[in-house]
């Protein structure tokens, strides 16, 4: 449908959004309900599961496709609502889903990837069938993978803010969970479970700012539709440019949360908690992405305010950097892949920040392509070089091998790999192709969608172009040392030796991933008459999904210098090399070649320039010594021990002590208790009258008598 | 003339039914062997609720009888009703009793019926020399019952002081009888009323012979200073004879009391006031204030029950008031109810923890009862919150009600004391609660259905009519004295 100039004719699907939504939510319900009984009880109890969660995830995909195809015939789109959700005053928040093929095109990338996903997270959890003997846990995971793509598919369809931020909030709850999936593990055995509130935390902060955004949105246009809000805009800007700038700064800080921008990425390395197949979807393909779609979707704001275009711009390109710098120092092949995912989200967002909307989307929906790709693949890795290591403890001839690091074998360090290019032979032709797409390297995807960025970026941000062109020459030179780390030479540890190739339910969605990062870029080719994806982009944001440009310098400059980066990795990981440096006894040996030329810089590089070191030390140490001074000092100290035990509680029990003593007892108690003696002294002595004697009482008898007989007559 | 004949007779046909009862009981009693006198008891019981469903099927309809001498209207019914209901708690009290102390005698239960027939007469006498006749009617079974438990010789005391000091006292109230009669020409109210409201009488003789009726029937239901005879009789007398002589008597003397003064004497209520209002405070500040003086329960009762005598009397002081009076018979009447309920709990508890030869009677035998015996201890409780007058008891809303009435009346002086004097009675009610559940004992109880039942079903009605008082309230309001 990409391929076809649009027409407006045709089939309309478009009231079927709300199913996007829909399926996923009854996917989850099936397997909350049955799915674990399913376990229990079926021998093919996990096939059913996964294979529940993935037709719903590939229902919400067709759907996404006849929306896509409706979209052909009716380009305009359409906003389908669906309930009334808030109304008080002014106040008017509707469920309503936003047609349009912005939001189409992100329903594509969600539940297509998504899918694929799905289908390999049933092969690859398939260690957790039976964790501990409770099947619960991998029917927790496909429903909260089925909660991730509904909350995905409300960020992404929703005609309003409030309905993205629901999204939004819902995408990070599923991140949170599903980064702590494993909340057992991880170091000292809640490692997992820490990194799930970092990420939790982090973004929280991030959220700070949407929130903000969203309560300026309704504070200035009154209303929270993208609609009414992009028509208002332009008055806006002229009539309250400040109150756009903080909406936009505000948002901005919103994406660097979810997206992983400068300075609030630091979650996202942390969280290769997760399950891989968590990593590939949320944390590669989709959710991070969902920041690059916030800025996309408020394109029309953020032309408004070329301040708040220059910030985004620049915290994506030094974030594209930033990271891809890292990346060439870590050993753990996820953490790798994690921070190319935070540099080619800077990419993106530098992309979207210069206005090069289309660019930007293009390179998100590549990005998904082939970075799922490479983490999925990376995940296939990881098993097999587990399968491997399960096969060497459980042969006695082999288990002498492992000389005593037997139990912290670590299957995602590089170091641990190598030759598993003859083991693991799918799995490395597809990890082949997503290096290749990602470093740039054409005619694979990644090349067109980053060119493109590259091509805009060189036209009036000359700085940011700088920036974005030395994270590519990182890149490739990372994707290098990786792709020789893993799959070249021979292998370093046993468990490499004696790796196996994951299943079919695992590679084949590999397979059609690389078929996508292969092709990828065929939607959006920069030579005239094949800018699809631009046109179609073009009926939502109008004048500014400009097509790009073949700038051929641009071009041959970036891949010039990506096959330089090539070589020079080539120079420092290539086989020979490396063993020879694996040779040299351990003691003596640095951790990376790399170290022997640009030592101190390696180290920076190795602890990510220690931002997570600084970030502890200027504001989570000193906010921990805030809170217990708060805490310790202020509340328990100064208001519990001595405003309120002291103060109030003593001044209280004195003043009660005042009265009980000297009012109550040495007043009214000793005066009640002066009237009860004198009363009791008194009862005593009339008591006395009460001789016995029926004289004495016929006398009283009489004695009244006479008195009431004498007053009666003598009045 | 036998047509009115056979209408008093009609008349009267609760008090003729439980007297014959009463005479054959006493024949049949004869034939129950000594250790199966709990039949007598039953009969006994049988007899009053017949009686009660001869009230019961009459109620509503006034009628007087022997040419005025007895007027049966609501006053009376309700009168009835209250002594025949005392009266089956009297006997659900005294059976167990009488037998553990070894005093169970048949003709207990026939002079216990003949006393109630008596004290019945006693509300419907609209004649002084029936009021008189009933007097004695009552007086007489109660002076044997007070002594019934011969061998012991406090409780022949007992019946001998109560004899002595009660002939004494009936001489002032015929000597008051006739002064009336002298003033009047007639001791029939009705006429009296007449003789009054034509200006007929000689008020100088009028007067004196109502302040002499005042004291013989105050010693009966024994206000200050003809109140004497009541520690020694309560103690000495079997306490169940003394817990139905506390109701049964105060009610019946309150009942001519009332009838008498409300129809008869208004004209000289300016100056009965001030007696009754002195009476009444006299006996309100005496019977609480001894009472905490007194170790024995039987004794703090019986100064209790004087204490009480004086709240009702207090009620009587607006008497001439004609807006106030219909208010003094309702709140007095209210107030008899709930000091009947009240004082059968209480009563009831007593004599759970009596024992032979007059043992358990002390207050510090009642130490740890709340700890031994906790529904028996909360019984003992609301009836002692009762007396003391702290909602949700009955005793609350009786005394709202006649402090209400004395305030309507403008007595205010009077009501400051009965307010004063039962803040001064919380002293030795509570003293009793605080006795039960702070101090360490091991009273002994005696456990036995009857004394249980009486003793549950008075304290929950004690509080549960407190909440739901006003079809009582009702009743009482209803029950006004009719003259003709």
């Amino acid at each position: 449908m990409f391929f076809e100039e649009a027409v407006s004719s045709g089939p309309q699907f478009f009231n079927l959004v709300p199913w996007i939504v829909f399926f996923p939510v009854i996917g989850l319900l099936f397997n909350i309900f049955f799915g674990g009984r399913i376990l229990e009880r079926s021998r093919a109890g996990e096939k059913i599961v996964g294979g529940v969660a993935s037709l719903a995830a590939g229902l919400s995909f067709l759907v996404s496709v006849l929306l896509a195809i409706s979209l052909n015939g009716h380009p305009e789109g359409m906003v389908v609502p669906l309930a009334d959700w808030i109304n008080i005053g002014e106040l008017n928040i509707r469920w309503a889903f936003q047609v349009d093929t912005l939001s189409v095109t992100m329903m594509l990338v969600v539940s297509g990837v998504g899918t694929l996903i799905h289908i390999y997270a049933i092969g690859y959890m398939h260690e957790d069938v039976r964790h501990n003997g409770d099947p619960g846990r991998f029917r927790r995971f496909f429903v909260f993978m089925n909660l991730f793509i509904a909350a995905m598919m409300i960020l992404v369809s929703g005609d309003n803010y409030m309905m993205l931020f629901v999204g939004w909030e819902g995408v990070g709850l599923c991140s949170y969970l599903l980064i702590g999936f494993w909340y057992e593990k991880g170091k000292d055995g809640i490692g997992n479970a820490l990194a799930a509130k970092k990420a939790m935390v982090t973004n929280r902060i991030g959220d700070f700012g949407f929130l903000l955004a969203a309560f300026t949105i309704f504070w200035t246009f009154g209303t929270f539709k993208f609609h009414a809000i992009f028509e208002k805009a332009p008055e806006v800007a002229v009539a309250n440019p400040g109150a756009l700038l903080f909406i936009t700064i505000c948002l901005l800080i919103g994406v660097t949360g979810k997206s992983a921008q400068l300075p609030l990425y630091v979650w996202l390395p942390d969280a290769m908690a997760g399950p891989t197949p968590v990593s590939a979807l949320i944390h590669a393909a989709t959710m991070v992405t969902a920041g690059v779609y916030l800025v996309a979707r408020s394109a029309e704001i953020y032309v408004l305010v070329p301040t708040a275009q220059f910030w985004v711009t620049l915290v994506g390109s030094v974030t594209a950097l930033f990271a891809a710098t890292i990346a060439v120092g870590q050993f753990d092949i996820k953490k790798v892949l994690a921070y190319s995912t935070i540099s080619q989200l800077g990419f993106m967002v530098a992309a979207v920040g210069m206005g090069a909307f289309v660019a930007g989307m293009f390179h998100l929906v590549t990005h998904a392509f082939f970075k799922a790709l490479l983490f999925l693949s990376s995940g296939s890795v990881i098993q097999g070089l587990e399968r491997g290591h399960h096969h060497v403890e459980h042969d006695p001839k082999l288990k002498k091998q492992l000389k005593g690091h037997a139990h912290d074998f670590d299957p995602q360090d590089m170091r641990n790999m190598g030759g598993l290019r003859e083991r693991m032979k799918i799995t490395y032709w597809v990890y082949l192709i997503g290096a290749i797409a990602l470093a740039g390297i054409p005619p694979l995807a990644g090349f067109w969608s980053k060119d493109e960025i590259l091509a805009d970026a060189s036209k009036e941000f000359s700085w940011a172009y700088t920036l974005l062109t030395l994270a590519a020459i990182f890149t490739a030179f990372y994707m290098t040392r990786q792709i020789l780390m893993v799959f070249f030479g021979k292998a370093r540890t046993p468990a490499a030796e004696h790796a196996e190739e994951s299943p079919l339910v695992v590679t084949a969605p590999l397979m059609i991933l690389a078929v996508l990062s292969f092709f990828g870029g065929l939607i959006n080719l920069p030579f005239d008459g094949f800018h699809q994806f631009a046109h179609w982009l073009e009926h939502t944001l109008g004048e500014y999904a400009h097509p790009g440009e073949f700038i051929l310098v641009v071009a041959l400059l970036s891949t010039g210098l990506a096959l330089v980066s090539l070589a020079l990795g080539w120079w420092l990981y290539n086989p020979r090399r490396y063993e020879e440096f694996w040779a040299i006894p351990a003691a003596r040996r640095p951790d990376d070649p790399l170290r022997s030329y640009i030592g101190p810089i390696y180290e920076a590089l190795k602890n990510k320039y220690w931002v997570d070191e600084l970030y502890w030390a200027v504001f989570l140490n000193p906010y921990i010594d805030l809170s217990r001074f708060l805490a310790d000092v202020i509340d328990w100290r100064f208001w519990h021990d001595w405003f309120h035990d002291r103060v109030i509680m003593g001044g209280y029990n004195l003043l009660t002590r005042l009265l009980a003593i000297r009012i109550d007892l040495g007043g009214i108690d000793a005066a009640a208790n002066g009237l009860a003696v004198l009363t009791q002294r008194v009862a005593e002595r009339l008591r006395q009258v009460q001789t016995g004697y029926v004289r004495n009482y016929a006398l009283s008898i009489f004695v009244g008598v006479v008195i009431i007989l004498g007053y009666l007559l003598l009045r | 003339m036998p047509n009115d004949l056979w209408l008093s007779i009609g008349a009267i046909l609760p008090i003729i039914v439980l007297a014959v009862w009463a005479c054959l009981l006493l024949l049949v009693d004869l034939f129950i062997p000594a250790q199966r006198k709990g039949w007598t008891a039953s009969l006994a019981a049988v007899g009053l609720l017949i009686t009660l469903a001869v009230i019961l099927s009459r109620l509503g309809q006034s009628q007087s009888g022997f040419g005025g001498m007895v007027m049966v209207d609501n006053f009376a019914n309700f009168l009835s009703i209250l002594l025949l209901a005392s009266g089956l708690a009297a006997i659900a009290l005294s059976h167990d009793y009488l037998q553990r102390t070894g005093i169970e005698r048949g003709e207990y239960y026939v002079l216990l019926l003949f006393s109630i027939s008596g004290m019945m007469l006693m509300g419907m006498a609209s004649d002084l020399i029936m009021v008189f006749l009933a007097l004695e009617l009552l007086s007489i079974p109660l002076y044997v019952l007070a002594g019934i438990a011969v061998p012991r010789l406090n409780s022949e005391e007992a019946a001998i002081k109560y004899f002595l000091l009660g002939a004494f006292a009936s001489g002032f109230l015929v000597y008051g009888t006739a002064l009336v009669y002298g003033a009047s020409g007639s001791t029939s109210i009705a006429k009296i009323v007449q003789v009054i409201q034509a200006g007929q009488h000689n008020l100088t003789l009028l007067l004196a012979g109502a302040g002499l009726i005042l004291v013989g029937l105050g010693f009966k239901v024994a206000v200050a200073p003809f109140h004497m005879w009541t520690p020694d009789v309560y103690q000495g007398a079997p306490s169940s004879v003394t817990a139905f002589m506390a109701v049964g008597a105060k009610a019946a003397g309150f009942a001519a009391l009332l009838r008498i003064f409300v129809l008869a004497f208004p004209v000289v209520s300016l100056d009965m006031t001030p007696v009754l209002w002195s009476v009444a405070a006299l006996t309100m500040i005496l019977g609480n204030f001894v009472a905490i003086a007194q170790k024995n329960i039987k004794r703090l009762l019986a100064y209790s029950s004087i204490a009480h005598a004086g709240y009702i009397l207090m009620a009587l002081t607006p008497y001439g008031q004609s807006n106030v009076s219909a208010d003094s018979v309702a709140s007095a009447l209210f107030y008899l109810v709930a000091y009947a309920l009240t004082n059968f709990a209480a009563w009831a508890v007593v004599i759970a923890l009596e024992q032979a030869d007059e043992r358990g009677l002390e207050l510090s035998d009642y130490a740890g009862l709340g700890r031994k015996q906790p529904a028996l201890a909360a019984a003992m409780t609301v009836a002692m919150l009762s007396f003391t007058g702290v909602p949700p008891t009955l005793g609350f809303v009786g005394k709202f009600f006649l402090f209400r009435t004395v305030i309507e009346g403008g007595f205010i002086g009077l009501a400051l004391i009965g307010v004063l004097t039962s803040l001064v009675s919380a002293y030795y009610y509570l003293r009793v609660v605080v006795i039960m559940y702070m101090q360490e004992g091991e009273p002994v109880v005696r456990r036995d259905g009857w004394l249980y039942a009486t003793a549950f079903v008075s304290s929950i009605g004690v509080v549960a009519l407190s909440i739901f008082a006003g079809p009582l309230i009702a009743l009482a309001s209803r029950a006004i004295l009719n003259l003709f």
